[in-house]
């Protein structure tokens, strides 16, 4: 199995602060705006980003957990059930702008079931999409990112792995991981 | 993260492992959390439909199921024996498989024959839930009710649960003994000697017929139904001494040196085997107990369906 790293530690923080600068400037003073993670990875990535506009506003902008599990499309269709894990949103959404925060952006289909669930929770004013990592020409759907980190071309036997310190990780580390050497 | 049950079926708690029981519990979760929402419902299940089949009369449990399947967004039929071809001489597997061939993925099947979802697992291939079969098992309820003592205590493994009651005629008694034993809990069963099986004693649980001794040894008072249905000799002289005997009440509960989680799985006969000053605690969780059953009938819907159909 070959890897390569896309992005590691000081470099992420980098791309880190860029996207938090770049939500500042179309959100400030992030009145109406939220975050919403989702699970279960775009959860740490989204947390950094709370944490960099933190530093940068003075003030903790509200920060939810979206689980996608029970939405999916792909329902009956996998080798392996996923597991589901907590969605925790402790604010309305009505009227809301939120910023969902994922960490990869593939073919799409999870960010449709996203758009799903959080319907559930209310009619936000407006929906932007926050992506780490954008594998472009990879698309299902009709989908593409307001804020990207990076965009990366790959191929369908190849696979994105991010790793974050916050899950055991002695470090956080991007890497993309031939599939078919494995 | 992905991780599935190790069975096809829910027949009864008997072919559960541990880690599918607490699978069940962590998936019941978030479903608990889905049902406490204004949208109750996700779309999990909408290519699914699951008949409900029931050969045998119930309230709690269908409403349950099909609240559960609705709120699932499966499709959802129901058919109850009382006016169907069973009483023109059909067979349990002509029934279901007449009911199958019109395109039906899942079957909640409750029938007072022990064993029938077995019986029929061995014939079609739609996944079953034994929603309870005569006196056998009832595992939805035994899931739910270990559930809430989860929810209540914070853990299963460790704790005391007595049954108390009709343990003979009971499908929740013995399912609820596997699902404790399963999660690390110990368990004492009480009641009239004659509503205690004989064999009972080879599962490992306690046998006392002195709920006094019973009560003050648990932590958790599972209480039970007499199931006068079920029982066509007399087992004990009448309702009235059983109920000067083994009826739950506040003195009894006043005696003792802690207080105790009382659960009952319904319907309750006030004033028999628990009264109302009991029910109506706040150290009962009967209600709690209905509202889970829900989430949990979700969980396994869900995980069952998630098994996938080539």
């Amino acid at each position: 199995m070959s890897k390569r790293s896309l992005l590691h530690s000081r470099l992420l923080d980098i791309t880190v602060s860029r996207l938090a600068q770049q939500l500042v400037e179309y959100h400030y003073p992030f009145e109406n705006s939220v975050l919403l993670g989702m699970q279960p990875r775009g959860v740490f990535f989204a947390s950094r980003i709370a944490d960099k506009l933190e530093e940068i506003l003075g003030h903790r902008v509200p920060l939810g957990k979206l689980d996608v599990t029970f939405y999916r499309d792909d329902f009956r269709r996998r080798i392996k059930p996923i597991k589901a894990n907590t969605t925790e949103i402790p604010f309305p959404l009505e009227n809301k702008r939120v910023i969902l925060v994922d960490d990869v952006l593939y073919t799409g289909r999870t960010v449709r079931s996203a758009l799903d669930a959080m319907i559930d929770f209310g009619r936000p004013a407006k929906v932007e999409l926050l992506i780490l990592i954008d594998r472009v020409y990879s698309r299902d759907l009709p989908i593409e990112p307001t804020y990207v980190g990076k965009h990366v071309n790959t191929l369908d036997s190849q696979r994105v792995l991010v790793e974050w310190k916050e899950q055991g990780a002695k470090e956080d580390n991007i890497w993309l991981i031939n599939k078919e050497e494995a | 993260m992905s991780q599935a049950l190790s069975v096809p079926h829910l027949l009864g708690i008997k072919s559960l492992t541990e880690s599918d029981i607490q699978l069940i519990f962590e998936t019941a979760d978030e479903f608990k959390s889905v049902i406490n929402r204004p949208i109750k419902k996700v779309p999990s299940l909408r290519d699914i439909t699951i008949a409900n089949i029931f050969f045998e009369n119930s309230t709690r449990t269908k409403l349950s199921f099909e609240l559960a399947e609705k709120r699932l967004s499966a499709d959802v039929v129901n058919f109850s024996s009382g006016n169907s071809s069973v009483k023109k001489g059909e067979t349990l597997l002509d029934t279901v498989n007449n009911i199958l061939s019109m395109k039906v993925d899942m079957v909640v099947m409750r029938h007072s024959s022990p064993g029938a979802p077995h019986f029929l697992s061995r014939y079609i291939d739609a996944n079953i839930v034994n929603a309870g079969d005569g006196t056998h098992e009832h595992p939805t309820q035994a899931l739910l009710d270990t559930f809430s003592i989860r929810e209540k205590l914070g853990d299963v493994s460790g704790k005391k649960v007595a049954i108390l009651g009709d343990i003979l005629h009971s499908r929740v008694a013995l399912s609820n003994i596997f699902a404790l034993q399963k999660l690390g809990a110990e368990v004492m069963v009480c009641g009239p000697n004659t509503l205690i099986p004989k064999y009972l004693g080879n599962l490992g649980v306690k046998i006392t017929s002195n709920i006094r001794e019973a009560l003050h040894w648990c932590d958790v008072a599972n209480v039970l139904r007499i199931q006068l249905e079920r029982q066509h000799i007399k087992f004990f002289p009448s309702l009235r001494e059983y109920s000067m005997h083994f009826g739950l009440n506040k003195q009894l509960l006043a005696e003792l040196d802690k207080p105790i989680t009382i659960l009952h799985p319904g319907p309750i006969n006030r004033g028999v085997e628990i009264t109302s000053d009991v029910a109506d605690s706040d150290h009962a969780i009967i209600l709690d107990q209905v509202e889970n059953g829900v989430a949990v009938r979700m969980a396994v819907l869900y995980l069952l369906a998630s098994i996938r159909q080539n």
